[in-house]
C-alpha cells in the first residue's frame, strides 16, 4: 500500500499532525482503533478476560480455553463470508444477504451426503471430503445463480439475492425431507471443534488457510485488480478488455465456496442442524464487517484485510457483551450502538471532519509556544 | 438492449413458476402468495357446507415453520398426517412464524369461509380482528400448542401445551436434587413466546425466593444451538462456577452440552452439572437414557387427533366438555427413563 505522495516541508513542521492524518486516512485505521479500543475496555474492566488456559475436553485431549480463543473459534464463519462479501461488494456495488441461507443448504447438503439419507446416523457414510465438495459444488452453483440475476440482468444484489434469502431456508429443509439429521461420528466433528492432540480450535486453522488462499489468489492474479476496476466503472473496464458481466458471476461464485465452507463449520460444530435458526442474521453481521473495514459498500476499492479485521471485531464485541452479562433482551441494543458508532466514524465524511478538527487545535498550539 | 428486458422478464417468471411449484409440490412451507388462492378455489369447489355425513369438512391450518424445532417437525406432520380427504377433511395449511403473514392469511380462509380455522399463532396478540370475523362468517376457530390473548368465546376449543405447568414440573424436579447450592446457567428461547415465557417464569419465581439458588448467567439463545454454546463457553472462560443447564429447549441443551465437552467438564448422571431441556425430539430422549443429561420436559407436539375429536364433535352438535384442554405433560430424569418411554413419546 502506497503513502499518498505529501510536502516533506508540512510533514516535518507538524509531525505529529500528519501522524494522526496519516492514521485516520489509513483504511484499516477503523477497525484496527475498534480493536485496540475493546481491548484496552477488557484489559481495564478485568484482565483476566485475556487468561488462556489449557485444560482437557471429555475426550481426553489437551485444549486451549479462554476469551480469546473463544473470539478466534467463534468468528471463523464470519471471517471467511467477510472475505467473499468483499469481493462481492466491490465488483457489483451491492451484498448478497442470501448468506445465512445459503449457509442452511450447504450444511444441510452436507449432511445428507455424509447421513446417507438417514436421520441418525452413527458413522458417516461418505467420504468427509468428497461431501463437503459437493456442498461447495452445491453453493457455487446457486452463487451462479445470485450472479448471473446481477452481472447479466443487471438486477440490484440485494433484490437478487432476496430470492434465495427467502427461499433458501426451504431448500435446505426439502433437501433432507424437512428431517432434522443428526451424525454423532466423532470423526465429523473435527472440523468444529479438535483434532486429536491439537489444543486449538480446528476452525482457527480453516480461516487461516482461507485467508492465506485469498492472500495468495489476490497477489498472482488479476483478480482483485479486475474487481476493482469492473467496480469502480464496467463501462471503461470493457473498453480495456476485461468482461465485467464474467468479472462479477466469478465473485458471487466465489463467495458460493465461502458460503460451504462457513457452513461446514458451523454444522460440524455439533453435528446437527436447524434450518430457520442455522447462521440467523449472519448476513448482516458479513455485511457489516465490510463496512467496518472501511470498504465502501457502493464498491469499487476494496480491502479485504479490513473486512477480516472487521469480523473479529464484530466477534469480539459479541463475546465482551457475554461476559459482562448484558441482559438478553438488550444485547442487540448495546450492540446496535456500538455499530451505529463505528459505522459512523468510518464513514468518509465524518473522517475527513475528524481530520480538520485535529488540525484547527494543533495550529493554535503551536502558535501560542 | 429489448433483448435483455424479455430475457429478463422470461427468468422472472420462470422463477416465479418454479417458486409455486415448489410450494405446492413439495412438503416445504408454501410459499405465501400461493396458499390463500388456493383456499379460494377449495371452498368454491364444495359450494354448499357440509352439514351432512359425506361432504368433506374444509379446515384452514395455521402453523409455525416446520423447520424451526424437531418440535415443530413432528407437530406440523401430525396435523398434516390427520386433516387429509381420507379422514373426511380438506385442509389448506400454511406456516409462516410472522405472526402479521399468520393474519393476512387468516383473514383470507375466513373470507373462503372454511368450516374451522386452526391456528398456532406465532404471537399471542393481534387476533382481533380475526377472530371477530371468523365469528361473524361462522367459521369456528380451534387454536392447538399456543394460546393467544382472547376472551374464551372468541374461539370454539383450545388444545395447547401447558407451558407454566412445564416450567413448574422442570423447577420441581430440579429442587428435588437437592443440591446445596444451585448455581444455574439460564439459556432462554426466543424472547416473548408462550414456551420462554412458561419456562421461565417457574425458575424466575423460585430463584427469587431461595436464597441458594443463583443465576450465573440468563441469556436467550434465540432457540439457537451454536449461540447457546457460545453463551456458556463464555461464562467457562470467565471462570465462574456452575451446576445446573437450565436449556428451554433441546437444541440449546446439545449447544451448551458441546460447550462442557469441549471443556472436559462433566455432565449428566453423576457429573458435575445437571443438564435439562425440554421438547420431544428422540435423540435428546437417547440422551438423557444414556445419562449424558439428566431431565427433559415433555412438550406433546402430537394435538392433532386430540383436535380432531372436538371437530368431530362439534359437527355432530356436541360441545367440548372443556374450551381449554391441556395436553398431558411429564418431566423424564436419567434416572427413571426407559426405552419404552423413548420409543412412546420420542419424535
Amino acid at each position: 500500500m502506497s503513502t499518498p505522495v505529501k510536502n516533506p516541508e508540512t510533514q516535518v513542521k507538524r509531525p505529529d499532525e500528519s501522524l494522526f492524518k496519516r492514521l485516520t486516512r489509513q483504511q484499516l485505521f477503523i477497525p484496527v482503533a475498534a480493536l485496540v479500543l475493546l481491548v484496552l475496555f477488557n484489559l481495564i474492566a478485568d484482565p483476566s478476560f485475556f487468561t488462556v488456559s489449557i485444560k482437557e475436553n471429555s475426550l481426553g485431549n489437551p485444549v486451549l480455553s479462554g476469551n480469546i480463543i473463544s473470539v478466534l473459534d467463534n468468528a471463523s464463519e464470519l471471517v471467511i463470508l467477510a472475505i467473499g462479501m468483499t469481493l462481492v461488494t466491490a465488483s457489483s456495488g451491492g451484498q448478497d444477504i442470501s448468506v445465512g441461507a445459503t449457509m442452511a443448504i450447504a450444511g444441510s447438503v452436507i449432511l445428507r451426503m455424509v447421513c446417507g439419507g438417514q436421520v441418525t446416523a452413527d458413522t458417516m457414510q461418505m467420504n468427509l471430503l468428497l461431501a463437503v465438495f459437493i456442498g461447495i459444488v452445491v453453493t457455487m452453483c446457486f452463487g451462479a445463480f445470485n450472479g448471473a440475476l446481477v452481472a447479466y440482468f443487471n438486477i440490484q444484489p440485494m433484490v437478487a439475492t432476496l430470492i434465495m434469502y427467502t427461499a433458501g431456508r426451504s431448500i435446505a429443509a426439502w433437501i433432507n425431507n424437512n428431517q432434522l439429521p443428526i451424525i454423532n461420528d466423532i470423526g465429523f466433528k473435527y472440523a468444529g471443534t479438535f483434532l486429536p492432540g491439537i489444543p486449538v480450535p480446528t476452525p482457527i486453522f480453516i480461516t487461516i488457510l482461507m485467508i492465506v488462499i485469498f492472500w495468495l489468489v489476490l497477489k498472482f492474479t488479476n483478480l482483485g485488480l479486475y474487481t476493482q476496476s469492473v467496480g469502480i466503472n464496467p463501462n471503461s473496464s470493457r473498453l480495456n478488455g476485461i468482461n465485467p458481466q464474467m468479472v462479477k458471476l466469478l465473485t458471487y461464485v466465489i463467495l458460493g465456496a465461502c458460503v460451504a465452507i462457513a457452513g461446514f463449520i458451523r454444522v460440524s460444530r455439533s453435528g446437527s442442524i436447524n434450518y430457520s435458526r442455522i447462521a440467523e442474521n449472519i448476513e448482516m453481521d458479513a455485511i457489516l464487517a465490510v463496512a467496518l473495514g472501511g470498504n465502501a459498500l457502493s464498491g469499487g476499492k476494496f480491502n479485504i484485510y479490513g473486512s477480516i479485521l472487521g469480523a473479529y471485531v464484530i466477534q469480539f464485541l459479541t463475546t465482551t457483551l457475554y461476559k459482562y452479562e448484558v441482559p438478553s433482551t438488550a444485547l442487540p441494543a448495546y450492540k446496535a450502538v456500538v455499530v451505529i458508532l463505528l459505522v459512523v466514524l468510518s464513514a468518509p465524511v465524518v473522517r475527513e471532519k475528524l481530520a480538520n478538527m485535529k488540525k484547527a487545535p494543533a495550529k493554535a498550539s503551536k502558535e501560542v509556544a | 438492449m429489448k433483448m435483455k428486458k424479455v430475457l429478463g422478464l422470461a427468468l422472472t417468471a420462470a422463477l416465479a413458476l418454479s417458486l409455486a411449484a415448489c410450494g405446492g409440490g413439495g412438503d416445504k412451507t408454501p410459499s405465501a402468495g400461493s396458499n390463500p388462492p388456493a383456499g379460494g378455489n377449495t371452498s368454491a369447489g364444495t359450494s354448499t357446507p357440509p352439514a351432512g355425513g359425506g361432504e368433506l369438512i374444509t379446515v384452514g391450518v395455521i402453523n409455525n415453520d416446520p423447520n424451526e424445532s424437531g418440535y415443530r417437525t413432528a407437530n406440523d406432520a401430525a396435523m398434516r398426517a390427520t386433516f387429509t380427504e381420507e379422514n373426511g377433511y380438506k385442509a389448506t395449511f400454511y406456516n409462516n412464524n410472522d405472526a402479521a403473514q399468520q393474519i393476512a392469511t387468516a383473514q383470507q380462509m375466513v373470507q373462503d369461509e372454511v368450516d374451522f380455522l386452526l391456528l398456532s399463532p406465532a404471537s399471542t396478540t393481534g387476533w382481533d380482528t380475526v377472530l371477530k370475523d371468523a365469528k361473524a362468517a361462522g367459521t369456528q376457530v380451534i387454536l392447538f400448542d399456543r394460546m393467544l390473548e382472547a376472551d374464551e368465546s372468541m374461539y370454539a376449543a383450545a388444545v395447547v401445551s401447558d407451558m407454566p405447568a412445564e416450567g413448574k414440573t422442570a423447577v420441581d424436579w430440579l429442587a428435588s436434587q437437592g443440591l446445596s447450592e444451585y448455581n444455574i446457567i439460564h439459556i432462554q428461547g426466543h424472547m416473548g413466546s408462550d414456551a420462554q415465557l412458561g419456562r421461565t417464569g417457574a425458575l424466575d419465581e423460585k430463584v427469587a425466593a431461595e436464597a441458594s439458588w443463583n443465576y450465573v448467567a440468563q441469556q436467550t439463545a434465540d432457540w439457537d444451538e451454536a449461540t447457546a454454546r457460545t453463551i456458556v463457553q463464555s461464562v467457562i472462560d470467565s471462570g465462574k462456577s456452575f451446576n445446573v443447564i437450565y436449556a428451554e429447549n433441546n437444541g440449546m441443551a446439545r449447544g451448551a452440552v458441546a460447550a462442557l465437552d469441549a471443556n472436559g467438564i462433566t455432565h449428566g448422571k453423576d457429573g458435575d452439572v445437571i443438564v435439562m431441556g425440554f421438547d420431544s425430539d428422540k435423540w435428546a430422549f437417547e440422551a438423557v437414557l444414556e445419562g449424558s443429561w439428566n431431565y427433559m420436559g415433555l412438550c406433546n407436539p402430537l394435538q392433532a387427533d386430540t383436535v380432531d375429536t372436538i371437530i368431530k364433535d362439534l359437527m355432530a352438535g356436541k360441545a367440548p366438555a372443556q374450551k381449554i384442554i391441556y395436553t398431558p405433560e411429564q418431566g423424564f430424569d436419567c434416572a427413571t427413563l426407559t426405552q419404552a418411554d423413548v420409543d412412546k413419546y420420542g419424535t
